[in-house]
C-alpha cells in the first residue's frame, strides 16, 4: 500500500481556516524555519480513504479473539469510549490544578480520581493507590522508586538489590535498574513457580524488594507468596506485585493480603480499557501502609467543603505532569461502576474457567509446559511439534489464517517453544470452541504435512516480514 | 454481566470437560487463609445509569469559558476527521504489532508519523512515541548520558518547570548531577525549550555549537504548533528533539493521554529509546513495516535495556498523523501563523500589563498585571473567561504575573471582549 507521502500533490488540501480576522504577523527570519514542514498535501476525502485502508490492514479485539497471553485482551466496552469523550472530561484543562483559583472548576474530575483511587486499593488490598503512572512500565518504576524512598529514609543505604524471577517480564529488571537497583534473577522451580529455599538463599541483608508476578506468567499462583512475604519482611526487604495478571484474582484474592507492599495496575487490562495499538495505556500504583508517605504527588483528597490538592508528607514527586492519562482513567471508571462489587468477582471466575476449558480441550494434543493448575492462562510448548519442523511461530501464523489472532508467543523466556494463550472472561463458548478447533486442526497438519504450514500466513495483506532486512537497510522514515 | 457471555449450561459444559464440579474449585491453588473476606465496592449500575453517572460528574467541570490558559497544553481546533478515524476500533482495540501480517494498519501508521515528525522537527529518526512531554525530558537526559557517557544533566531556564519536577523525580535514585544553566562544559546535555514556558522564541544555534565544542548534546524541547513557522530543532544543530504532542489532536483531558515526541540524528539512533518501525518487505517483495532495532529494548535487553519503556502512545500518535495529514503543508503553516497574529493582536491591547518576555513570543506571553493575578484570574471567571495560568502558584512567577495564550479558535471579537474584560477587572 502506498505512503500517504506518496499520495501528495503539491496545492491540494484538506482543512482550511477562516479567513485571518487579525493583521498577518511575522516573526523574524533567524527564529523561522526555512521551508514549510513537508506535510503530504491531501484531499480530505483521499486522507479518509487511506486510513481506512490503514485500519482494514489491522486486526482488533472488535474484529476477533485475541488471546495474546499476559495481555488480557478483553472487550473494550463502548460506554467507556462514551464516558471518555464527555465534553466535561475531555476538553478540561489540566493546568486547573496548577492554581487553587480554579478548584471549584474540577470538581467533578476530583470526584472520580478520588473514587476510583479509592476502588483500586480497595480491589487489591492496599492503603492507597495514585492514578499519575502513565503505562504499566511506568507504574514499574514508580513502585520501584517508592521501594528507593522508604529505605533512604530508613537508612538502609546497603539495601541495593532487587529479586526478580526468570520469568518476570522484562519491564521489572529495566524499571528496576532505573530506579538505581542491581538486579538479581531468581530462576523458577521445574513446576514453574518459585520456591522458598531458592528464595531464602538469594534473601541476603542487601534485598530492597522482590518483584513478583502472581498469579505468574506461568499462570500458576505462587503458592509460597505468604511465606515468601514473610521472609522478606523479616529482612525489611519489600515486596512488590506486578499486576499484569490481576485479572485472575479480582474478587478472590488480594495482593495487600497476601503481603504485598506495592503494585501496580495496568488498567488497559484488567480493567478493560483499549490497548490503542500499544497504548496509551495507564498503570496506577498502590501502597501498603508503609509507603504511604511516599507516594506521587499532589494527590485529590477530600476535606468538609469538597476536594483540594495535598501532598503527601515524603512524597517522591511528580511522576507525572498532571494525574496521568486521565481519559483511560474515567474509561476504567465506567467499567468499575458497571460491575460493581458482585460483578467484579465474576470476571476472574469466567476467565479463569475460559482458560481451564482451552486447555482441557487442547492438553491431549499440546504438551503443557507445566503440569497444570493453571488460572487466566495456559501455556503449552511446541517442542513436539518442532521436532517435526513445525514451530510455535508456524502455529501462530497459522492461526491467523484461519481468523483468529495468535497467543503470546516465545515468552516467558522460560519456556522452549512458548504457547500462551490468555481467553478473557469476554468470549463465547462458541468463540473458545472455534479456536481449540482451529488448534487441533493445525496440529492435525503439523503431523501429517509439516511443509503446509511453513507458508502462513497466506490470507493477511502480507506475508511474513523479512526483519533481517529492516535492521540492516534501516529506513524508519520516508524523508 | 453484559460483559461475560458465559451462560449457565456453558458453565457446566466447561467445568465437565475440565473435570471438576465447580469454579470454586479452579481456584484451589490460592491458599484458603488468603482468600479475599469483604471489600467496600459500592454496587453495580446499568449502563444508562452508568452514563447517567459520568455525565454529572463531567457537569462538575468547567468546560466552554473563553479559555486562554496554556502552560504547555494548548486548546486547538481538533478536525472531526481526527476522531472518525482514530475511533475506528481495528485501531485502537489492537494491541502490539506482535503479528505484524495482521498488523500493517499500526506499523505503516507509526512509520508515517515518524516520517512526519522527522519532516516536523528535521531530525533523521523518530521513534514510535514516548509517553508525554515531561518523561520524553528524563529520557532525552538518559539518552544523552548513555551517548556522551558523562552524568551531568544542564537544564536552562526555558524548561517547563512541571518537566524539570518530573526529571528529578524520575532521576532520584540515579548518579546524575542535574544542574541549572546552559554551561555545557562536562555536561552530557543542555536542555532548552522553544517556545519558553514563558512564551519567549529563541534561535539556540550559537548555543548548539558551544555543546558540540564541549562534547555535550542540545536536546531541544518544541511545541509542534510552532513548528508551523518556528527554525526546527534540526536547523539549530540539535542532537535529539523532543515535545509534548497533545497539540497534535489529542484533547486536553485533564492530563492525558498525551503524547511524547522524540526524534535523533542518525548517529545516535540505537540509543533512543522506544519503539521504532521500519519498512521491509515479504517473500514476495511486497512493502511491509515491522518493529526494528529490538534489541535495544526492555523485552530482549532487561536490565541492559535503553529504558523500560515497554508500550508507546500509539493511538496518540496516529491522532496526530492524521491531524497533520488532513491540515497539510499549507495548512498546518497557517494555524501557526493565526495562533502568533492572534496573539500578537491581544498583546497590543494590552496597554495597562508588562509583557516581560524578553524576546518575541509565538503564542503565548507572560503579562505582569497591576494587580494579583489569581484575583483577576478569579473575577473573570465569573464572567466566563479562564483569563491565564496565574504563575506565582507554580513557582514560575510573581504575584501579579500571568500566563496568557491564544490560539486559532480565537476570534477577534473574542479577543477583544477579553481585553476589555481583563483590563477592567485588572486595573479595577
Amino acid at each position: 500500500m502506498q505512503l500517504i507521502y506518496e499520495k501528495s500533490q503539491p496545492g491540494r488540501r484538506a482543512l482550511t481556516l477562516d479567513a485571518l480576522d487579525v493583521p498577518t504577523c511575522t516573526l523574524p527570519d533567524d527564529l523561522c524555519r526555512a521551508e514549510a514542514a513537508a506535510l503530504p498535501e491531501i484531499a480530505e476525502i483521499d486522507v479518509v480513504r487511506h486510513f481506512t485502508h490503514l485500519s482494514q490492514r489491522n486486526v482488533g479485539i472488535d474484529d476477533t479473539f485475541y488471546p495474546l497471553g499476559s495481555c488480557t485482551m478483553k472487550y473494550n466496552p463502548k460506554i467507556a469510549e462514551v464516558a471518555a469523550a464527555e465534553p466535561g472530561m475531555a476538553q478540561l484543562h489540566p493546568h486547573f490544578s496548577s492554581s487553587p483559583v480554579f478548584e471549584a472548576n474540577c470538581q467533578g474530575a476530583y470526584a472520580l480520581i478520588h473514587e476510583l483511587e479509592r476502588e483500586l486499593a480497595e480491589v487489591a488490598g492496599m492503603k492507597a493507590a495514585s492514578l499519575q503512572p502513565i503505562a504499566g512500565a511506568h507504574g514499574e518504576l514508580t513502585g520501584t522508586l517508592l521501594i528507593a524512598a522508604y529505605h533512604r529514609d530508613k537508612g538502609n543505604t546497603h539495601k541495593d538489590t532487587i529479586i526478580v524471577p526468570d520469568s518476570a517480564h522484562g519491564t521489572n529488571p529495566a524499571s528496576a535498574v532505573m530506579a538505581g537497583f542491581k538486579v538479581v534473577e531468581i530462576p523458577s522451580d521445574k513446576d514453574g513457580t518459585i520456591h522458598l529455599d531458592a528464595f531464602e538463599a538469594m534473601l541476603t541483608d542487601n534485598v530492597a524488594a522482590i518483584m513478583l508476578t502472581c498469579p505468574n506468567t506461568h499462570g500458576l499462583f505462587e503458592k509460597d507468596v505468604a511465606k515468601i512475604a514473610k521472609l522478606a519482611h523479616s529482612k525489611d526487604a519489600l515486596l512488590y506485585y506486578d499486576g499484569a495478571n490481576l485479572n485472575a484474582i479480582v474478587g478472590q484474592c488480594r495482593p495487600g493480603d497476601l503481603g504485598f507492599d506495592v503494585m501496580h495496575y495496568n488498567l488497559h487490562k484488567t480493567f478493560a480499557t483499549p490497548h490503542g495499538m500499544g497504548g496509551p495505556g495507564c498503570g496506577p500504583v498502590g501502597v501498603s501502609e508503609r509507603l504511604l508517605p511516599y507516594l506521587p504527588g499532589p494527590r485529590v483528597v477530600k476535606n468538609e467543603e469538597g476536594y483540594t490538592l495535598a501532598m503527601p508528607e515524603k512524597s517522591i514527586g511528580r511522576i507525572a505532569a498532571f494525574f496521568g492519562n486521565f481519559l483511560i482513567a474515567v474509561r476504567a471508571y465506567a467499567y468499575l461502576r458497571h460491575y460493581g462489587s458482585e460483578g467484579l468477582k465474576e470476571i476472574s471466575r469466567n476467565a479463569v474457567l475460559h482458560a481451564n476449558y482451552i486447555y482441557a480441550r487442547l492438553k491431549g494434543t499440546y504438551k503443557s509446559a507445566f503440569p497444570g493448575n493453571y488460572m487466566h492462562e495456559c501455556i503449552f510448548t511446541a517442542t513436539p511439534q518442532a521436532a517435526t519442523g513445525v514451530h510455535a511461530i508456524d502455529i501462530a501464523k497459522s492461526l491467523l489464517d484461519r481468523g483468529f489472532h495468535a497467543p503470546t508467543i516465545y515468552f516467558p523466556l522460560t519456556v522452549k517453544e512458548c504457547i500462551m494463550i490468555e481467553p478473557t472472561e469476554t468470549e463465547s463458548k462458541e468463540t473458545l470452541d472455534a479456536f481449540c478447533d482451529a488448534m487441533l486442526e493445525i496440529a492435525k497438519v503439523a503431523a501429517e504435512n509439516p511443509d503446509a504450514l511453513h507458508a502462513a500466513p497466506e490470507t493477511t495483506p502480507v506475508g511474513r516480514l523479512d526483519e533481517v532486512r529492516a535492521a540492516r537497510d534501516l529506513n524508519c522514515a520516508c524523508l | 454481566m453484559s460483559w461475560i457471555p458465559t451462560t449457565d449450561a456453558d458453565q457446566q459444559a466447561m467445568l465437565s470437560t475440565i473435570g471438576v464440579d465447580t469454579v470454586e474449585a479452579l481456584f484451589a491453588t490460592i491458599p484458603a487463609a488468603l482468600r479475599m473476606q469483604s471489600w467496600d465496592i459500592p454496587p453495580g449500575m446499568s449502563e444508562m445509569s452508568v452514563r447517567n453517572h459520568i455525565a454529572d460528574l463531567a457537569s462538575r467541570n468547567t468546560v466552554g469559558h473563553t479559555s486562554f490558559l496554556g502552560g504547555g497544553y494548548y486548546d486547538h481546533y481538533i478536525p472531526a476527521a481526527v476522531d472518525a478515524l482514530s475511533g475506528r476500533s481495528e485501531f485502537y482495540t489492537a494491541y502490539t504489532p506482535y503479528q505484524p501480517e495482521t498488523s500493517q494498519g499500526t506499523l505503516q501508521s507509526i512509520y508515517e508519523y515518524q516520517s512526519a515528525i522527522c519532516r516536523l522537527t528535521g531530525m533523521e529518526f523518530a521513534n514510535a512515541s514516548l509517553y508525554d512531554g515531561g518523561t520524553a525530558v528524563f529520557e532525552a537526559a538518559t539518552m544523552s548520558v548513555r551517548i556522551a557517557r558523562r552524568n551531568k544533566i544542564v537544564v536552562h531556564s526555558s524548561i517547563n518547570p512541571t518537566y524539570k519536577a518530573m526529571l528529578l523525580t524520575h532521576a532520584a535514585n540515579l548518579d546524575l548531577e542535574i544542574v541549572d544553566g546552559d554551561d555545557p562544559e562536562g555536561a552530557a546535555c543542555v536542555i532548552v525549550q522553544n517556545p519558553s514556558f514563558h512564551g519567549t522564541v529563541a534561535d539556540f544555534t550559537e548555543l548548539s555549537a558551544r555543546c558540540h565544542a564541549a562534547g555535550a548534546l542540545l536536546v531541544v524541547s518544541c511545541y509542534p504548533v510552532a513548528l508551523g513557522m518556528l527554525k526546527t530543532p534540526g536547523e539549530m544543530g540539535a542532537d535529539i528533539a523532543i515535545a509534548e504532542g497533545q497539540s497534535l489532536g489529542m484533547p486536553l483531558g485533564f492530563g492525558g493521554p498525551y503524547l511524547g515526541i522524540m526524534a535523533t540524528r542518525k548517529e545516535h539512533v540505537r540509543k533512543m529509546p522506544g519503539r521504532i518501525a521500519g519498512e521491509t518487505q515479504d517473500a514476495q517483495g511486497r512493502r511491509g513495516f515491522v518493529l526494528t532495532l529490538q534489541a535495544r529494548e526492555q523485552h530482549i535487553r532487561r536490565t541492559k535495556a535503553m529504558s523500560n519503556i515497554c508500550s508507546n502512545q500509539a493511538l496518540c500518535a496516529l491522532r496526530a498523523l492524521i491531524h497533520l495529514s488532513l491540515w497539510g503543508k499549507e495548512g498546518f503553516k497557517d494555524v501557526a501563523v493565526a495562533c502568533h497574529s492572534k496573539a500578537e493582536y491581544l498583546k497590543s491591547k494590552l496597554h495597562f500589563g508588562t509583557v516581560l518576555n524578553e524576546g518575541p513570543t509565538f503564542n503565548e506571553f507572560t503579562l505582569r498585571l497591576p494587580r494579583n493575578a489569581a484575583e483577576v484570574v478569579a473575577e473573570l471567571l465569573d464572567e466566563g473567561y479562564v483569563a491565564g495560568l496565574p504563575l506565582a502558584d507554580m513557582g514560575a512567577g510573581e504575584a501579579n504575573d500571568l500566563l496568557i495564550a491564544v490560539t486559532e479558535k480565537h476570534s477577534r471579537e473574542a479577543l477583544d471582549a477579553f481585553a476589555t474584560a481583563l483590563e477592567r477587572v485588572a486595573c479595577n
